[in-house]
């Protein structure tokens, strides 16, 4: 085997525009924006909501992950944290404010209120959320520590880097116009 | 003047009105019929001091006619004493509203009527306070079932009905002892 010589190797080197270019994919790149941007919409129903606090606050800080800008407008979200039980009453406002929240948007149910009913197996209480909005991770707890949330959360970002939106849209786009 | 003196006032007052009295551990309860219950109230916030309405709360007796009872606890402002008084309603009946006499009792009232379905008359917003207007049912009832029912009210809000592991856990009204009186998996229609 006869190694290149450098001189060909090195012939489109410049200087000033090396450091300044990376070559990837466009899904890689977008995976690696969102995910390290997540904003969530905190939806507190309950006591895990006083776990999700204590996630974003000082002591756990979930702005080491890009995921402290808590937004309580839907309209500026990308990731609903449904954190307590979801109540009848209250479960079409948890689908309206879903469906306000524009696209990509994940769905985290925090806790075992919000994943299943938990303990309440009543007429008042929804069984789950997912009976309602497509759910992306399931935290267990009763409530969950905020570990459990952030382990959760990079659960989430793991799910989002395998994510291939922009393959998938030209697969579409080519299937259309054939 | 103490609570059990202000019983002895209510049976001279009442007489033949007031069914039984009770003293459990200085607790006093008042058995009244409901022809009553409403001046017998007024009589304890007017004339004897009861200026705050605790709690009203009712008892699903379920098998047993009068099928309800309606419980107020009421008691003095400075909490030196403490009357239950207790009324038995029928499915038919409605019972008179105490809003008149305690302002605080407007929310308890809804409550016993959203989860109860006893109706009160005189009441200025006798409407449903915890479930939304146009459930049909009320929950706390021994003949509703713990896993509730499925209903639909577009736009508004919709219930299922919940998993229970062997299921649904039901009390036998009227039976004989508290072993039997037990929840239990049992199928109620």
């Amino acid at each position: 085997m006869v190694s290149p010589s450098p001189s060909t190797l090195h012939t489109a080197y410049d200087s000033k525009i090396e450091g300044n270019v990376i070559i990837t994919r466009v899904d890689a790149a977008i995976n690696w924006m969102r995910k390290n941007s997540l904003w969530p919409m905190p939806m507190g129903l309950a006591c895990c909501a006083i776990e999700l606090m204590a996630t974003a606050s000082s002591r756990f800080d979930i702005s080491r992950f890009g995921m402290e800008v808590m937004r309580f407008s839907p309209r500026q979200s990308d990731v609903l944290i449904v954190s307590g039980t979801v109540t009848y009453k209250m479960a079409l406002a948890v689908k309206r404010i879903w469906d306000q929240m524009p696209e990509p948007k994940w769905c985290i149910a925090m806790g075992a209120c919000a994943s299943s009913g938990g303990m309440y197996r009543s007429y008042a209480v929804l069984q789950g959320i997912d009976k309602l909005i497509p759910v992306d991770v399931y935290i267990s707890g009763c409530p969950p520590r905020p570990e459990a949330l952030i382990e959760g959360l990079m659960k989430l970002q793991t799910k989002i880097e395998g994510e291939k939106s922009t393959m998938d849209q030209k697969k579409t786009f080519m299937e259309e116009s054939a | 003047m103490s609570a059990a003196a202000d019983v002895s006032k209510l049976r001279e007052s009442f007489g033949e009105k007031i069914w039984e009295t009770l003293e459990f551990r200085g607790e006093q309860t008042v058995k009244v019929e409901l022809g009553s219950l409403h001046d017998v109230l007024a009589k304890c916030q007017k004339n004897l001091g009861y200026e705050m309405i605790l709690d009203i709360s009712s008892i699903d007796q379920f098998g047993d006619d009068p099928r309800f009872e309606i419980v107020y606890e009421i008691a003095s402002l400075d909490d030196s004493k403490h009357l239950r008084i207790k009324a038995k309603v029928s499915e038919e009946e409605s019972v008179p509203s105490v809003t008149d006499l305690w302002v605080g009792a407007d929310w308890h009232e809804r409550e016993v009527w959203d989860m109860m379905g006893i109706p009160f008359t005189g009441h200025p917003n006798m409407k449903r306070i915890l479930m939304w207007e146009g459930y049909p049912f009320f929950p706390l009832r021994k003949d509703f079932p713990l896993a509730g029912r499925p209903t639909d009210m577009p736009d508004v809000a919709f219930t299922g009905v919940a998993p229970l592991e062997g299921g649904p856990f039901v009390t036998s009204g009227g039976a004989e002892d508290v072993v039997k009186r037990e929840p239990r998996a049992r199928v109620v229609e």
